[in-house]
């Protein structure tokens, strides 16, 4: 058990390796870069931006419920900028974004490891990971932190939305508590965050694609197995890296 | 090929939607952010006992009307103050040299600002001037304290 576990560790660190190892590759085909980010991407985008409404909404409501006892009502742009930058935006989207793109990635992979299209590529002498893993991988990575940047936008519209418009919080002390709050430290945060969820989730999906049983049942628990192991590692590095920088 | 096209468009919008949003969160959101080109202005100093947790990005107003903010804070190891330097918008260029500074609290658990009070000189600051007068923080828990000695040295008077 114990055993197998640390080997599946080692089967994704060397795969990672391998994938790095291969990046100046990315420069030959950047058209193929773009198309990863458009799949992985601008497709993820209207679900997440409606995601990001509702989240925003839903911290306006309760924000302004909680914040209203103590009579500080305005601090409710400082409560939902604040929680959206540093934890939902970056955590909501990259469970999302497992969701929705890495299950995309793991069972087209999945699917061309069942076809034997990539043993067909090996036997072109086309090194699969160079030209089927790493473009997804890296469009992976770009996206996501682009995803989140957005997700917090709509978010903050949202709050917004709910605690000025609606609750009656003078859209003034919203906005200018928010900005005296917020400070670039909690930007970065976030987009820090958001590249290592991007790199996590992006890794997974190809992996757990690349290494699929190469039958109609392997695919279909390879593409669980990533919403899965994403959604728990994701996490698990949220918490690390939120125990990271609240030490710094 | 048409919908090659239309897949690189589509990519292009998202990412220069992805980048614009970036660019608000990093340059817009924070008070203290990235910013390029500061506004027109003046700089004017102004020495405090205490600055509580004021802090740089903090507003400067007068009569409750932004007019600056916190450019820098530093401590002034010659007379034991802070030495707060603040950025006043040139528009707000009439202010009297005899004007003063106190450190204010927005509500009850809000931020600190520098509130200005204008004073009744003809000579207006200006960049590099200092303002002589000024009001520390008031520290909630100093006050609390107090009240409580005196209460509690008024109670012991009593037979």
């Amino acid at each position: 058990m114990i055993d197998s576990a640390l080997s599946r560790i080692g089967r994704v660190g060397l795969f990672l390796v391998r994938v790095l190892s291969n990046i100046p590759a990315i420069f030959e085909q950047p058209r193929a870069v773009v198309h990863q980010i458009y799949n992985s991407g601008g497709r993820s985008l209207i679900i997440i931006m409606l995601c990001g409404l509702f989240v925003g909404m839903v911290l306006g409501l309760q924000g302004y419920d909680l914040l209203q006892r103590f009579g500080s009502e305005d601090a409710l742009g400082i409560a939902a900028a604040l929680g959206l930058l540093k934890e939902l935006g970056p955590v909501v989207t990259a469970l999302l974004f497992a969701g929705r793109a890495g299950t995309a990635l793991t069972s087209e992979i999945g699917l061309m490891r069942a076809t034997d299209q990539l043993t067909a590529m090996e036997m072109m002498a086309v090194d699969p990971v160079r030209q089927v893993v790493l473009p997804r991988f890296i469009g992976g990575i770009i996206a996501l932190p682009l995803l989140v940047a957005i997700f917090n936008i709509v978010g903050l519209f949202g709050a917004q939305l709910i605690g000025v418009q609606l609750m009656g919080v003078d859209a003034g002390a919203f906005w200018s508590q928010t900005q005296q709050a917020v400070e670039l430290d909690d930007v970065a945060e976030g987009i820090v965050k958001s590249l290592a969820f991007g790199l996590v989730c992006s890794l997974v999906a190809v992996y757990e694609g690349y290494h699929a049983e190469p039958t109609a049942a392997g695919v279909g628990l390879a593409t669980t197995r990533t919403v899965v192991v994403s959604s728990v590692l994701t996490l698990l590095v949220d918490y690390m890296l939120t125990a990271a920088f609240l030490g710094a | 090929m048409k919908s090659q096209r239309s897949l690189e468009v589509g990519t292009g919008l998202f990412v220069l939607l992805g980048f614009a949003a970036l660019f608000f969160l990093t340059t817009q959101l924070p008070g203290s952010g990235l910013s390029f080109g500061q506004e027109a202005g003046y700089r004017v100093t102004a020495r405090f006992e205490n600055v509580g947790d004021l802090k740089v990005g903090s507003p400067v107003s007068m009569s409750g009307v932004r007019v600056g903010e916190v450019e820098s804070i530093r401590f002034d190891p010659n007379d034991y103050r802070a030495v707060v330097q603040l950025h006043i918008a040139q528009e707000f260029n009439q202010i009297p040299e005899d004007s003063d500074a106190s450190i204010q609290t927005q509500g009850l658990l809000g931020g600190k600002y520098v509130g200005i009070g204008p004073g009744g000189s003809d000579i207006y600051l200006e960049e590099g001037s200092e303002i002589e007068f000024t009001q520390s923080a008031i520290v909630l828990e100093s006050l609390v304290n107090k009240f409580f000695a005196n209460f509690a040295s008024k109670g012991s008077e009593e037979p």
